[in-house]
């Protein structure tokens, strides 16, 4: 009973208790051993820095689960980029066994060290040269490695990682678990006896070691095995200094794959050298509140926990956890107002018991308890069992720090940023006019649009900003102090702004309701320049086209698409995967435009109107040969359909006109006003026909004569029938144009033919100078 | 008249040998009224091999957990209801559960728009209750009953398509465990082993849904479309070679490739996403279960074998995909159309199969 103890002399006894990192099972009986041991100092697997944060675990002000966070300091966002992520986090929860040792110690008063690789090796950037330090010979470079190998998740790590990461839960799947804590409450919990599981843990460990190292390194990142025997050099070099510093009781919570190694005698020269010239990079830390969701999906530790609220429970509840857990599923579920009886929970915690007798199981777990809940709570429905999922088995527990707790790290980049961009904040509001062609104030915007996507609205656009020009941005600027706690939750995203905006668009683009939410966020990422989400905005975008089985919501988002590709033109911003979705949506607006064009009333027909033009200039303002061809070719099928309202089929005509692609127009129009079309049906024709310009009508004259013709002819009572919808199409036309219309008509019969060759005619030269100034006005040659 | 002559022979007798294996080799407790242990079911409905090498062929291909959680109700004396949208083997699963926890798969009510009380409950002989007035002999037991007599399972088929009255004569059986029988002054006690299979299809259209008071005593179990494509391939495959033979079609090579190419498009089509996960799509409103691309394989494969070349080609299953897809001759029509242009023309090794399904919509 003594394989995880050692005693060193006379007076110094060691314990090391190899945990399962956020095992509510280990913490429970860590908990009992420090109880029982009553060390004078706790060692703790976590980074050395944070030896002086950790008073702040006794303040009442701090909840679980938090994080500590070692980030390095002023980082630029390109370096992130290219190196890999610049932080790391040890999350710790109510249910992990460190954050029972780190409270178990400053309640008895022991002293608390972390003993962990210090955060400032672990955080090396990838090129070793770039750090002052780095002067260690050349072939030890840690060229390839990851900033922490730790931040690979168990289930991504190759299998001999996986062992190394969570040894216990390798253990329990061997035995048949798919739960590591399931085969502890198994295997440890639901014995009697209450014996400290330590000194198993501590065996089992040593001949899982002793056989991995027999085999081959397979499979393991470059560097993985140097950095794990760096980080147990430090372990025990901790452990000799607490010894030096005096402290005789000394207790070592690990992770259990490092007991062997912990309780070895090992020469403190050997761990000198392996610890010698270590690259270190600038680290600062701080705690930071966080999640049970994020728990869930990333962890510091690697041993990613996919029920933390399931783990919180078995940790929290006193007994019976089968029975309240179910009993709490069925009040939350009787809170959305779905019905969930007493008799409901009896008879779930009968399947499970009876689910876990057929699996041969000692008692139910999360495996046979969601199964009971989904088969008789949620009476087969998936969606309810999704919101305990989300509630308690993964939980939204949020935590908290104290106010005396240092910054996160996003604010210190934000701080950066304002001064590399000379932005100061201010509680006051200020204009700032953005020329977007100088480099500084294409950086201010993007950083300003960047915030906004973090709902940091520190500025905000002004609406005539917008109209003049797409080099041109107007801000309004103020500062208030809420946003600081803004920039607290959106540091869960990123530890710079650049990188939280791109992972919280990644996030909105996942949760977007509607097409036009996504294409107004392809937008607001291509101001924020935000290259990397771009993509996956994109995905959703495409993916939200793809099922939308309403035509006019794919006609709606296109001319947005396509602006937003024009002006990621003009910001210089990479606008590939946005060009793919363009092509696609005008695709299947072109396969669903003719069945959603026929049988239309008269509302509906003047809505698809509007869309038929907003895609048709935005197609043309596009101008691929290709789209234009398939949505000319779309159009010229539809004409003739005989359900096509009569505003369409004039519009269209009218479409295909202005592009040169059909023969006959006049013929087409004659036939459309002739006497064997309705009257309403004919003006309708016209209205389209002739909606949106009245140039035309000014400059082709044939088809005046015709209009003029047929108004002509037309017998009095239909006259006055149609007379409303000509004028309310020729009400929308200017004066002017009514005016020249008008004289036209007038001049019909004396029109002369070919009046204008020679004015067409002009001189380059003298036009150059003209030319030139036009296009600097426009933005398209910078002034010199 | 023996088994092979039977069009379809029962669970029970079809896999007679294999359970009576199973009932050989059980040691672990079982229920009382059951024929088998809850483990030996499982294995029986999951496969698995016995320790005298009698191997046990999977009756239910899909997440074992479903039907350990079947069993685990069966085992608790609680009713079990099978949901999911047609042709997920529900009544293939009663069928089997039944033949294995008692041995008999024949106390079924079918459930129609017309199935009355007395199918549910008891009816009367009426020539005897004329002559004799009411009494036991006059009694004709509805299948529940006898069920509840012998103590084992009985099974109710789309239990929603009963009228909603005739669905609660069920609560008493299932709260109680008892039939009162008012016209002689008695009750049938369920004996122990009584327990009801019910399957329900929460997609079809014109169903009568379950009062909440009968949903409640029931425990759900949703069965799930076919995860991968290797394991709808393998269902069709089984299945069709299995009806295949039992109509006795001459012998013609079902095309794994062929049968690959309709699952394909089935889940594809059903998922709304592309096999590769690149491209998202419109689903029609059809179901496009498993059943029907077995059927679809099957129907095919009639037509190669007498109209073709004896091999299952692209052109004579795209007419059978086409009438599954396309129900609703307009917004289906769309989607199909779509589906084409967009995912499988852009296959190459799909070219043949575009054309077929060119030529036929």
């Amino acid at each position: 009973m003594t394989a995880h103890r050692i005693d060193l002399g006379e007076r110094v006894r060691v314990e090391v208790y190899g945990v399962r990192h956020h095992g509510p099972g280990s913490a429970r009986a860590v908990r009992r051993a420090l109880a029982e041991f009553g060390p004078d100092a706790v060692l703790i697997e976590g980074p050395p820095e944070a030896d002086p944060l950790v008073e702040l675990a006794a303040d009442p002000g701090m909840e679980p689960p938090v994080a500590l966070l070692a980030y390095a300091p002023g980082v630029t966002p390109g370096a992130e980029g290219a190196g890999g992520r610049r932080a790391a986090f040890w999350p710790f929860a109510e249910f992990s066994p460190e954050w029972q040792a780190v409270r178990y110690a400053l309640g008895a008063g022991a002293a608390v060290r972390f003993c962990d690789l210090p955060a400032a090796n672990q955080l090396v950037p990838a090129s070793g040269e770039e750090e002052p330090t780095a002067e260690e010979p050349s072939t030890e470079k840690p060229s390839a490695e990851k900033p922490s190998a730790e931040e690979l998740s168990a289930e991504e790590a190759p299998p001999e990682e996986g062992v190394r990461l969570d040894p216990l839960a390798w253990l329990a799947r061997t035995a048949g678990y798919d739960d590591a804590e399931r085969w502890w409450d198994d295997v440890v919990e639901h014995r009697d006896d209450a014996v400290s599981p330590f000194p198993a843990i501590a065996e089992a460990m040593a001949e899982l070691r002793a056989q991995i190292e027999e085999l081959p390194p397979s499979g393991l990142p470059p560097g993985y095995l140097r950095r794990e025997e760096q980080r147990e050099a430090h372990m025990r070099r901790a452990l000799r200094r607490a010894v030096k510093e005096g402290h005789e009781r000394i207790a070592v919570v690990c992770g259990a794959w490092h007991v062997p190694a912990l309780l070895a005698r090992v020469p403190a020269s050997r761990d000198d050298q392996t610890l010698r010239n270590l690259p270190r990079a600038k680290v600062a830390m701080t705690w930071v509140p966080w999640t049970h969701g994020r728990l869930a999906h990333w962890s510091g530790y690697g041993a990613g926990v996919r029920s933390p609220g399931w783990y919180h429970h078995l940790f929290t509840a006193p007994d019976r956890p089968v029975e309240r857990w179910l009993t709490d599923a069925a009040r939350l579920l009787r809170a959305e107002d779905l019905h969930v009886s007493s008799a409901h929970v009896i008879e779930a915690v009968r399947l499970a018991g009876a689910l876990a007798a057929l699996r041969g199981r000692p008692l139910a777990g999360l495996d046979e308890v969601t199964e009971a809940t989904r088969a008789v709570l949620c009476e087969g429905a998936d969606l309810p069992l999704e919101l305990i999922h989300r509630r308690m088995v993964v939980g939204e527990r949020l935590g908290a720090v104290p106010d005396s707790t240092p910054m996160v790290p996003l604010q210190r980049d934000l701080a950066a940023e304002q001064r590399r961009l000379r932005l100061k904040p201010s509680a006051l509001d200020q204009e700032q006019d953005l020329d977007l062609r100088r480099p500084l104030d294409l950086d201010r915007s993007r950083l300003l649009h960047r915030l906004r996507l973090l709902n940091v609205d520190w500025g905000v656009p002004r609406e005539e900003g917008r109209s003049k020009g797409t080099f041109r941005e107007s801000w309004t600027l103020m500062w208030r102090p809420e946003f600081d706690v803004e920039l607290i939750e959106a540091s869960a995203w990123g530890t710079t702004v650049l990188g939280a905006a791109t992972t919280h668009a990644g996030n909105l683009a996942a949760d977007a309701e509607t097409l036009a939410d996504l294409t107004s966020l392809a937008e607001r990422c291509l101001l924020a320049d935000l290259g990397d989400a771009l993509p996956t905005v994109m995905r959703a975008l495409s993916d939200r086209a793809a099922v939308d089985t309403d035509v006019a919501h794919l006609m709606a988002a296109l001319p947005a698409l396509v602006r937003a590709l024009r002006y990621g033109d003009v910001r210089g911003t990479p606008t590939g995967p946005l060009r793919t979705v363009v092509d696609t949506v005008a695709v299947r607006i072109c396969v669903g435009l003719p069945p959603a064009a026929a049988h239309l009333d008269d509302d509906a027909a003047r809505v698809l109107l509007q869309q038929v033009d907003a895609v048709d200039s935005a197609l043309s303002l596009l101008s691929d040969a290709d789209h234009l061809a398939r949505w000319r070719r779309t159009l010229a099928a539809l004409i003739d359909h005989p359900h096509l309202h009569g505003l369409l089929e004039g519009r269209l005509t009218r479409l295909l006109l202005d592009s040169g692609d059909l023969p006959g127009v006049a013929d087409r129009m004659a036939r459309a006003v002739s006497v064997g079309a309705g009257p309403d049906r004919a003006a309708a024709w016209v209205e389209g026909f002739l909606s949106g310009g009245a140039l035309v009508l000014v400059h082709d004259e044939e088809l005046l004569r015709l209009l003029d013709g047929w108004i002509a002819t037309l017998p009095g009572d239909s006259f006055t029938d149609v007379l409303p919808l000509l004028r309310r199409t020729f009400g929308a036309y200017a004066q002017a144009e009514r005016r020249t219309i008008g004289e036209r008509v007038r001049r019909l019969d004396a029109a002369p033919a070919a009046r204008h060759a020679e004015a067409d005619a002009f001189d380059p030269e003298r036009a150059a100078p003209a030319a030139a100034t036009a296009l600097r006005i426009l933005g398209w040659k910078a002034p010199s | 008249m023996t088994t092979d002559a039977v069009l379809r022979p029962h669970a029970e007798q079809l896999y007679a040998d294999e359970l009576a294996r199973l009932a050989e080799h059980d040691d672990r407790p079982r229920p009382p009224g059951w024929r088998l242990s809850p483990w030996a079911v499982t294995t029986y409905l999951m496969g698995g091999e016995l320790p005298d090498g009698t191997a046990v062929s999977p009756k239910y291909i899909g997440p074992r957990r479903l039907m350990e959680v079947a069993v685990a109700t069966l085992a608790t004396d609680r009713a079990l209801l099978l949901l999911g949208v047609p042709g997920t083997a529900k009544t293939w699963v009663s069928e089997h559960l039944a033949a294995a926890v008692s041995g008999d798969s024949t106390l079924l009510v079918q459930g129609t728009a017309g199935t009355s009380e007395e199918s549910v409950r008891y009816g009367w002989n009426y020539a005897r209750l004329l002559a004799e007035g009411p009494s036991e002999a006059a009694l004709v037991e509805s299948p529940l009953m006898r069920a509840m007599r012998r103590g084992s399972v009985a099974r109710v088929e789309e239990l929603t398509r009963m009228p909603s009255d005739v669905q609660d004569t069920l609560i008493t059986i299932l709260s109680e465990k008892t039939l009162p029988v008012p016209e002689l002054n008695s009750e049938v006690q369920a004996r122990k082993g009584f327990t009801v299979i019910a399957t329900a299809n929460d997609r079809d259209r014109g169903v009568n849904e379950l009062s909440s008071a009968l949903r409640r005593r029931f425990n759900t179990v949703v069965l799930p479309l076919p995860e991968t494509v290797e394991a709808e391939v393998d269902i069709v495959a089984r299945r069709v070679s299995q009806i295949g033979s039992a109509l006795e079609l001459p012998e013609t090579p079902a095309g794994l490739e062929e049968i690959r190419r309709v699952v394909t498009v089935f889940r594809e089509l059903r998922s709304g996403m592309s096999a590769d996960g690149r491209t998202k799509l419109k689903s029609p409103s059809g179901t496009l279960s498993t059943a029907e691309a077995i059927s679809v394989v099957t129907s095919g494969l009639a037509l190669a074998a007498h109209f073709g070349d004896g091999v299952l080609r692209a052109g004579d299953v795209a007419g059978g995909i086409v009438g599954a897809v396309v129900q609703d001759p307009v917004s289906d029509r769309v989607v199909w159309q779509e589906y084409l242009e967009t995912v499988v023309r852009e296959r190459p090794e799909w070219r043949d199969f575009y054309r077929a399904c060119r030529e036929v919509s």
